[in-house]
């Protein structure tokens, strides 16, 4: 994989040798990442951690638009989790450095056209996990029930008007859904506990998330609206 | 083979047939009638239909494309076209550079109606439909603006007078009339949304509203020198949504059709007109222009397509492959408006006029038949990308989830992006926008409407899959059922009787009261059987089939007649309790017989419309050997049932629906019924939520 470095990042990233740079972006495959955009990702890393080498939950806070999204908390969480870090142990970490911060940002880029398959593939399946990653709150590997309505309740809780029953109930027609996506016609015997990685894969298989799923990152300033 | 083509045919039978007799062809078509009645209606349809989505996302790479390459194209065409005009030897030396600008802005009119319809058959990938769809809609509107400045410019007598300041002057008319149209379109569309928010009693007057108020806006914005077309454009995109949620369901669909139909009308005169003056003396051969014409046509549509989407390409994420742009370039096929300028062109100032239309002729024919032929192996043979558009609330959801994913992030990061846009732009029209325009503002989320109509068409197939396998059924089925589904009580059957008894009072009105103890039940029960799975069959397969693309696919007329089970106010909560168990149980009443009048009674109402469909249930079956007879049932539940699934099976009556991010829910008569329906989804969805619940009670338990 070609790792793109200009002399400008060594500039930016206070505090570390150029060989500890090296080794931080071998492990984010950056390739796809210019260097005016991890400069402005990390004028916007400052931004919020008030020129702190690492950010806490609260700093997201203050994010003034982020408040009126309904799963503010599970973007929130997932910024946090060890998992997406790619970190080998379980759970949530207390504070993100700039490493993390470029880790998680990661997962939006869009694709390049000149992958082959097998980058596709493995940029697919990153994706897909960190999607994973924001339904399986218990860190267990399964989507259950419950946690799929608690997906569904914080999705439409910023709707007023609709009861909780509403969102209870489809939650659990999308797991009857995905359990016959996955398991195929069911006995009524079966049991289908939860949803794991590779049903999970399967239920996506038709569906590009590829191509959903990117933040365009466009060359505008700052805006600076932290405080 | 594309429609147009035999539009065209027909119009070129008839121009024979008044050929032969008449020598002359008859002058049905003009200027006023063209822009005026001809053209509307075509805009309308197209801009109302528009599935909105999709078309905002790709909103860049269409108006780049769209203007830009009308533009080139135009003069593109016209330049080089004065180039062949100068060579002494084709004797053209007379078509000056203005005639030729004009005919080149005339012969790019897009039509490429015909493509759209061979790509939703092959269900290719959106950001090309939409390419194309959005081409269809900006490029007439543009068109006839460089037409107009370029008519303008002709009527100054003599050319050497046009100076460089009426150049300029034509290239600000231009935007002043692309913009202003589309803003005048906005107010008007926003003026006629309020007004259909007080219509509630006199919903007859809305089909009017939304088509008077179109085409006021084109008139007035004609009047005015601006875009017509374009404001006609915009008005439609504007007022669907807040229509659609305030106007009744009758009213809705009239508008649907009848837009529909209008159009239709419209081009098919235009193609047989065309087909028309074909056979007649309105020719000048000229072997040159003609086939430079057609040349350039194809040439400069290549060229503008692979110039354009490079430079688009860079600025865009997902980039359109060579494939995508190969089949772009190869549907330019030109229609009715490149005829109609034509056409319209007054002879007096236009010497050469007759020449210009063959030409436009032979490229239209060459384009719609050649073309429009070939297009669709053409999309098969070069593998395009296809979408893939599963209706399933798993996506809904993860959708959803992406989305405010997507804006969370855009807000960590700090970025303003598209979502970002688009977010604000609900939001601002949630607060305001929705609260004055739309009547009783309770903001259905998109989700909870799949899910609603994901649930009923479980229930359909639910029912039926009970209803046949019933037929066969073995008791451990049955009792299998009864293990899962909760039995009413019998206090619960007593007020449910009661309620009934209140709420059938309308429905009896119209027929002699039956009863069921005393009436044969064995041909109106399995009449009124045979009739409820001719519904729920016609109905399943509008829900299969209108989910690929469901741009512009009709509503089977099947469902029309279940609109008219109104229920009266206040109606049945508990009666729709029963939903899920009595389908499972695939009970029927004896009460059906009190169905079976009102749907004979509807259905006497409804002889006017007169559809195919009517006629097949209005005549009595054979008998079918109907096993169903339920051991366990009172005529209650029955005929409960009954009512209710037909009153469930009146909300898909919309489901096909060309929209893609907001599949709203409709189907609400009034606000008291708004009212009942909304309780009885409520119920409905606590009845399954009860089931499932047992189910994964068991689940869980087993673990």
């Amino acid at each position: 994989m070609l790792i793109m470095v200009d002399s400008k990042y060594s500039n930016i990233v206070l505090g570390y040798n150029d060989e500890l740079i090296w080794k931080h972006l071998k492990h984010l495959c950056l390739q796809t990442v210019t260097s005016e955009q991890i400069e402005h990702l990390h004028r916007r890393f400052k931004q919020l951690s008030g020129d702190q080498p690492t950010i806490r939950k609260e700093h997201f806070d203050n994010i003034p638009d982020l408040e009126f999204n309904p799963i503010r908390s599970k973007i929130v969480h997932a910024f946090f989790d060890k998992r997406n870090l790619r970190q080998e142990s379980d759970g949530l970490a207390d504070e993100i450095n700039f490493e993390d911060f470029l880790t998680i940002m990661s997962y939006f880029r869009p694709i390049e056209m000149n992958m082959n398959e097998e980058q596709l593939d493995h940029f697919r399946k990153e994706k897909l996990k960190f999607l994973f990653h924001m339904y399986d709150s218990d860190h267990d590997g399964k989507i259950t029930l419950q946690e799929y309505r608690n997906v569904v309740e914080e999705l439409l809780s910023g709707n007023p008007h609709l009861e909780k029953e509403s969102a209870r109930s489809i939650a659990d027609g999308a797991m009857m859904e995905a359990a016959s996506i996955c398991v195929g016609q069911m006995e009524p015997d079966q049991v289908y506990e939860g949803i794991t990685f590779e049903d999970f894969l399967k239920m996506w298989q038709g569906i590009d998330i590829e191509t959903k799923m990117h933040v365009r990152f466009l060359n505008m300033e700052t805006i600076a609206q932290c405080h | 083979m594309p429609e147009s083509c035999l539009q065209i045919a027909v119009g070129v039978l008839v121009g024979a047939i008044i050929f032969g007799t008449d020598h002359k062809s008859p002058p049905v078509m003009n200027t006023n009638i063209y822009f005026l009645y001809l053209l509307p209606p075509i805009v309308l349809k197209e801009g109302y239909f528009m599935p909105t989505r999709p078309f905002f996302e790709n909103i860049g790479s269409i108006l780049w494309w769209s203007v830009l390459g009308a533009l080139l194209n135009a003069f593109g065409i016209g330049l080089s076209l004065y180039a062949i005009c100068q060579i002494e030897a084709f004797g053209l030396t007379d078509v000056d550079l203005l005639q030729n600008l004009l005919f080149g802005s005339m012969i790019s009119a897009v039509d490429p109606v015909a493509a759209l319809a061979v790509f939703e058959e092959a269900s290719v990938n959106e950001q090309l439909y939409m390419m194309i769809f959005g081409e269809s809609l900006l490029n007439d509107g543009i068109t006839v603006v460089l037409y107009n400045i370029f008519i303008a410019f002709s009527q100054m007598h003599r050319y050497e007078e046009i100076e460089p300041v009426d150049v300029l002057a034509g290239f600000a008319r231009f935007f002043v009339v692309g913009l202003g149209g589309v803003l005048f379109g906005i107010v008007f569309g926003f003026v006629s949304a309020f007004m259909t928010r007080f219509t509630q009693n006199i919903s007859s007057i809305e089909p009017l509203l939304v088509f008077m108020f179109s085409y006021l806006s084109y008139l007035s914005a004609e009047t005015l020198y601006i875009s017509g077309i374009l404001a006609m454009t915009a008005c439609a995109v504007t007022m669907k949504k807040y229509v659609e949620e305030n106007v009744s369901q009758n009213s809705y669909t009239t508008i649907k059709y009848f837009m529909k139909m209008l159009s239709s009308v419209s081009e098919t005169l235009i193609f047989v007109f065309m087909g028309v003056s074909t056979v007649g003396k309105n020719h000048e051969w000229n072997w040159a222009f003609v086939s430079f014409t057609l040349l350039f046509c194809l040439v400069w549509r290549a060229i503008s397509v692979f110039a354009l989407f490079y430079i688009s390409n860079k600025f865009r994420t997902y980039p359109f492959t060579v494939k995508d742009q190969l089949i772009i370039s190869y549907s330019g096929f030109r229609g009715a408006s490149s005829f109609s300028l034509a056409f319209l062109l007054h002879a007096s100032l236009f010497p050469r006029k007759k020449m210009f239309i063959t030409a436009t002729l032979v490229v239209i024919y060459f384009t719609v038949f050649i073309q429009g032929i070939t297009i669709g192996p053409l999309v098969k043979y070069l593998d395009v990308k296809k979408t893939n558009k599963k209706e399933s609330i798993n996506e809904e959801v993860h959708m959803r989830l992406m989305d405010h994913l997507k804006v969370g992030t855009e807000d960590i990061c700090g970025h303003w992006g598209h979502y970002q846009l688009r977010d604000k732009f609900k939001k601002f029209d949630n607060k305001y926008l929705k609260k004055i325009l739309i009547r009783k503002n309770e903001p259905k989320s998109s989700i909870v409407s799949l899910y609603k109509k994901l649930e009923i068409r479980q229930a359909i197939e639910m029912a039926e899959s009970g209803m046949i396998s019933s037929a066969g059924s073995t008791a451990s089925f049955q009792s299998n059922r009864n293990r899962r589904v909760h039995r009413p009580s019998p206090e619960e059957v007593e007020s449910m009787r009661d309620m009934l008894a209140h709420n059938l009072y309308q429905v009896r009105q119209r027929a002699p009261s039956y009863n069921r103890y005393t009436l044969a039940t064995e041909t109106s029960e399995k009449q009124a059987k045979e009739i409820l799975i001719r519904h729920q069959n016609s109905l399943q397969q509008s829900l299969r089939k209108g989910h690929s693309l469901p741009w512009g696919r009709p509503v089977p007329a099947s469902t029309k007649h279940l609109h008219y089970f109104s229920l009266p106010h206040g109606s049945s909560h508990p009666v729709r309790r029963k939903t899920r168990s009595d389908i499972f149980t695939g009970d029927y009443g004896s009460d059906s017989d009190h169905v079976v009048s009102a749907m004979f009674s509807s259905q006497r109402r409804l002889r006017s419309l007169e559809s195919k469909q009517q006629h097949k249930e209005i005549i009595p079956m054979a008998q079918l050997n109907r096993r169903a007879e339920p051991s366990d049932f009172t005529a209650q539940t029955g005929s409960s049932s009954k009512l209710d699934r037909s009153a469930t099976i009146r909300r898909p009556a919309l489901m096909p629906k060309p929209q893609f991010g907001t599949a709203v829910m409709r189907g609400y008569e009034s606000d008291e019924e708004e009212k009942a329906a909304a309780a009885a989804s409520r119920q409905s969805v606590k009845r399954a939520t009860e089931k499932r619940d047992v189910h994964f009670h068991k689940a869980q338990r087993r673990k």
